[in-house]
């Protein structure tokens, strides 16, 4: 009885107040109109100088084209972003979240999406979504084979290269059974960040994708294959790759940035990035040394999307999608990916574009170290994100811990 | 007899009561929230019975063993060594003109946050590092770096050295703010006039009654050494790593299902730091039962001139590592390209400072103003306590006191996640002052600690002189009581000041990402690896609690340069 009670009160007050119904992004004026004075707390990883820059510039563009105040809140983890939301729905609270927007995908938002901790869908319908084409770029619909059904907009586009130092590296290795040959000919100049670090676990995926003979089991949920025949070829090679390793294998960079720190201080030769503009960012940076130049393996790499996504309880959640949308226009992702900037590949397409805004993405300077769209080669499909998982702790188990 | 104001008579029997509030519903709300998911029960993640899933999931996690022995190992081994170590350093040279030296080489290096010292001391022993740089390639031939493994070495030998060089300054501290309440100048000649040396003459006379004073600094430094991330990150073995690591990556893991695993894994922590407290208790013991042993056989050890030379040697080695390791992230922070075997940068650059300009100034600002708060709270509370025990005779039981070292003990991780739920439950989040609420928890202990016992060492006699002379209690406090213990008091404030700078998750989670502070900031560029900018925030970070520290040894000297006596009863 008092149940119901309630329910009719909560409903009457629903009704009664529609300030409080979601913004509506097919109405984009009154998504404008809404924002305009709102303060947006996008939580983004702040490890890298470059992109907090790109941030603050983004700030001051919302700022004054659209009177949003961006506010960014630095990480060091996204996962504490999730778990702030997930803390929120534990405590029962549902709107005037902390967080208004997230950097975020692949494992984060399959987790976030499962447990609804997500606001939408939204994405497919602000203005600037006509300025991507999914059909030929399938990265942006699909966050590692997770449907994305309009839970989050595609920012930035990032592809596996990886960077060696050309002084030291003549030929540097193109397939993953020549990195084998490499490192027992240099042992100790080559690592990977340990897993379950996403990029270490990114060359893992990387090494199955070569290794596997049928990619199709990939692409499904890991229960339904035979995990261990699939993987038995990439145990068996990252067994063989071990000894070669940095030292030995016995202990792991814990993460990308700490890769590229051993790289600096000249301990390894050859790194894998999942940023094709990293090696000349560090270049222009101080930290690497101008011969690193970057490549790609024979038949293609690891690629996906960046996306941002909208928590369920977020307190602003018009201001984040007009932060969204703007990011997405030619000109955020034209001063992004300028190599002076930030130099990573921008998620429209060409053929969406005008001539002429066309025309200026083809006269960007791309930097020394970062190869043009055509030498990146192509773009290989995350496979599920339960491959990532099933692998990192497989991984974890055999070699990540002390025989 | 000046009139008390009624309130305050009635208000001060209540402080015990109120500081244990303070401290217990914060830690018993997370505590409450690490339990309840450690078996089973999180509703917003799906988890709505009670299960021993997570436990399970725990014991079959291959790493499990080598983890809990490599947090024991590096735990007790770090404290055992750095307790050591202080012993030596005081028994060695305590009351020489030397050990003023050592005072002052080892003080500053409190300030220094665990993070900065780790990454400098990771720069200064790691094959490519600094020391290797300086005798590379003249003295070892090589051009590149070799492939050694010394940092995140499998025993955990760095990661100890680094919680070692941090925690001996720390123990000396409290040892130096214990001494005044010892007669340690008089003990020490009583038995050099019995024949025996210095420093069996210092463990032996006044050990004893000083360890007494310090046993609680020393637990704290114990389930700090055990339980410690930042360090463990920088330094630490990955394969795999000590335990509260291990609970931070399974709940920082993308897979939402593994925080019911963490969950386990901070309640196996929480169980792991009592066991070992336990342990160390024993210990305690045994030591005492081998010193009166030592006593009986009468053996006088007056030839200490070694040791005494090995001490000074090693509370050098360690200013000098620390010392240097903080350097080289200063020549990091104005580095241009840098590689591999030179000795100093190619070019400098103001850049990495340039780029951070205001928004360091103000982020400084904002550290500051929330750390001195949070100190000031602390230290009224801390005061307001200790001063009911005296007046009131309500000296808390040994059950109290461990209460209120609950959340050094607490694994922080886990025990703030529950407390954010907490926090967000009642709407207090992302504010400044629940910032500094937050930090309260972290800092009133370590306030108490240090102050506690020098408080209730202080000669009561003088009260009683002042008492007869017609002054009330309140007059006591403040006209002798408060200026008698000043640099004590402004020890524990410098201490408390440094422990609110240094906090992260706490300010990370309470202040919801809204509120930054110089660690915050920190940690979030220093996951970026870059060394330049790890140089300057690691700089800027331990510059404010040198300045607490620097006002703490100073202001006392200035204010009693009169009156020396007061500040040194020896």
């Amino acid at each position: 009885m008092i149940a119901r009670l309630t329910a009719l009160v909560a409903l009457a007050a629903g009704l009664a107040l529609p300030a409080f119904a979601e913004p509506d992004p097919k109405d984009w004026d009154a998504v404008l109109e809404e924002a305009r004075g709102q303060t947006v707390y996008w939580n983004a990883w702040g490890g890298d100088p470059r992109t907090n820059d790109y941030i603050a510039w983004a700030g001051q563009q919302v700022k004054d084209n659209f009177g949003v105040t961006l506010e960014h809140v630095k990480l060091s983890d996204t996962a504490t972003a999730v778990s702030t939301v997930v803390s929120e729905k534990a405590a029962g609270q549902t709107t005037g979240g902390s967080i208004d927007l997230i950097w975020i995908n692949g494992a984060n938002f399959a987790a976030m999406k499962e447990n609804g901790l997500l606001f939408g869908p939204w994405s497919e319908d602000i203005p600037n979504w006509a300025l991507v084409d999914p059909e030929e770029n399938p990265a942006l619909i699909e966050d590692f084979t997770v449907p994305v059904e309009g839970l989050e907009v595609p920012w930035s586009m990032a592809r596996v290269v990886f960077y060696y130092d050309s002084a030291r590296v003549a030929a540097p290795p193109r397939t993953m059974l020549e990195f084998l040959d490499w490192t027992q000919a240099n042992p100790g100049r080559f690592t990977y960040p340990q897993p379950p670090d996403f990029l270490g676990t990114t060359f893992l995926k990387q090494a199955l994708l070569e290794l596997v003979t049928d990619r199709d089991p990939l692409y499904a949920p890991v229960e339904e294959a035979n995990y261990e025949t699939v993987t038995a070829p990439l145990w068996e090679y990252i067994t063989a790759l071990t000894p070669g390793l940095w030292r030995e294998g016995k202990a792991y960079p814990q993460n990308g940035p700490a890769q590229r720190q051993l790289m600096a201080d000249g301990e390894i030769d050859i790194a894998i990035s999942f940023s094709p503009g990293e090696a000349s960012a560090a270049i222009a940076n101080f930290e690497l040394p101008d011969t690193v130049r970057s490549m790609v393996l024979d038949g293609g790499t690891i690629g996906n999307a960046s996306f941002l996504a909208i928590p369920f309880n977020a307190n602003a959640k018009a201001g984040a999608m007009v932060v969204a949308n703007y990011l997405m226009s030619v000109e955020a992702q034209l001063h992004k990916q300028d190599a002076a900037v930030m130099g990573t590949p921008t998620v429209l397409s060409m053929g969406k574009l005008s001539a002429e805004d066309a025309a200026r993405f083809a006269a960007l300077d791309l930097g020394v170290a970062t190869l043009s769209p055509a030498d990146l080669g192509p773009a290989l499909p995350e496979p599920h994100p339960s491959w990532m998982q099933r692998i990192a702790a497989d991984w974890e188990a055999r070699f990540g811990v002390a025989q | 007899m000046p009139a008390i104001p009624r309130n305050r008579v009635t208000l001060l029997p209540l402080a015990p009561l109120l500081t244990l509030a303070v401290l217990l519903v914060p830690v018993g709300a997370g505590l409450a929230g690490v339990l309840a998911p450690a078996f089973g029960w999180f509703p917003a993640l799906g988890g709505e019975s009670l299960s021993l899933g997570p436990w399970r999931a725990l014991l079959a996690w291959p790493g499990l063993p080598d983890a809990v022995w490599l947090s024991l190992f590096t735990g007790l081994g770090a404290t055992a060594v750095s307790l050591l170590i202080t012993v030596m350093i005081c028994a060695a040279w305590q009351g020489t003109r030397s050990f003023g030296l050592i005072e002052r080489a080892l003080s500053p290096l409190l300030s220094v946050p665990h993070a900065a010292a780790a990454f400098g001391l990771a720069f200064l022993i790691a094959p490519s590092g600094w020391i290797a740089r300086g005798l590379s390639p003249w003295a070892t031939g090589w051009e590149r770096p070799p492939d050694l493994l010394i940092t995140q070495d499998p025993l955990g030998l760095s990661l100890m050295a680094g919680l070692v060089v941090k925690e001996v300054p720390f123990l000396l501290l409290m040892t130096l703010a214990a001494l005044g309440q010892v007669p340690a100048r008089r003990s020490v000649l009583l038995a050099q006039t019995m024949g025996y040396g210095r420093m069996a003459g210092w463990v032996l006379t006044v050990f004893p009654r000083l360890y007494v004073q310090i046993r609680l600094p020393v637990y704290a430094v114990l389930a700090y050494s055990c339980s410690v991330i930042d360090v463990a990150l920088i330094l630490g073995p990955t394969r795999p790593s000590t335990l509260a690591v291990q609970v931070l990556e399974w709940l920082s893991d993308p897979d939402l299902g593994l925080r019911f695993q963490a969950a386990a894994g901070a309640v196996l922590q929480l169980g792991l730091i009592l066991g070992v407290l336990l342990l160390w208790r024993l210990g305690e013991h045994v030591v005492a039962r081998l010193g009166c042993a030592c006593v009986r056989m009468g053996h006088r050890m007056a030839r200490d001139g070694a040791m005494r030379a090995l001490a000074m040697a090693l509370a050098l080695i360690m200013a000098l590592a620390v010392g240097l390791g903080i350097l080289g992230l200063a020549v990091w922070s104005v580095a241009g390209f840098w590689t591999f075997p030179d000795l100093l940068p190619d070019q400098f650059t103001w850049r990495n400072w340039a780029r951070q300009g205001d928004g360091l100034a103000r982020i400084a600002v904002e550290t500051a103003v929330i750390g001195a708060v949070a100190t000031g709270i602390s230290l009224i509370l801390t005061v307001a306590c200790l001063e009911a025990e005296y007046r009131h005779g309500l000296r808390p039981s040994t059950r109290a006191l461990w209460l209120l070292y609950l959340p050094l003990i607490v694994p922080q991780a886990t025990f703030l996640i529950g407390l954010q739920t907490l926090a967000i439950g009642t709407g207090w989040t992302g504010a400044r002052a629940a910032v500094i609420a937050s930090h309260v928890i972290f800092v009133l202990p370590y306030v108490f600690l240090s102050l506690s016992d020098p408080w209730r060492s202080w000669d009561a006699r003088q009260g009683l002189v002042a008492a007869s002379l017609g002054a009330g209690a309140e007059r006591v406090l403040w006209r002798v009581r408060l200026p008698m213990l000043l640099r004590p008091v402004l020890v524990a404030a410098a201490v408390g000041f440094a422990v609110s700078v240094g906090q992260y998750l706490p300010t990370l989670l309470i202040g919801m990402g809204r509120v930054s502070t110089l660690t915050t900031e920190a940690v979030a560029l220093s996951s970026g690896g870059d060394r330049r900018l790890i140089g300057v925030y690691a700089l800027s970070q331990t510059v404010l609690p040198l300045l607490g520290f620097a006002l703490a040894l100073a202001l006392p000297a200035v204010v009693f340069r009169n009156r020396r006596g007061v500040l040194d009863r020896g």
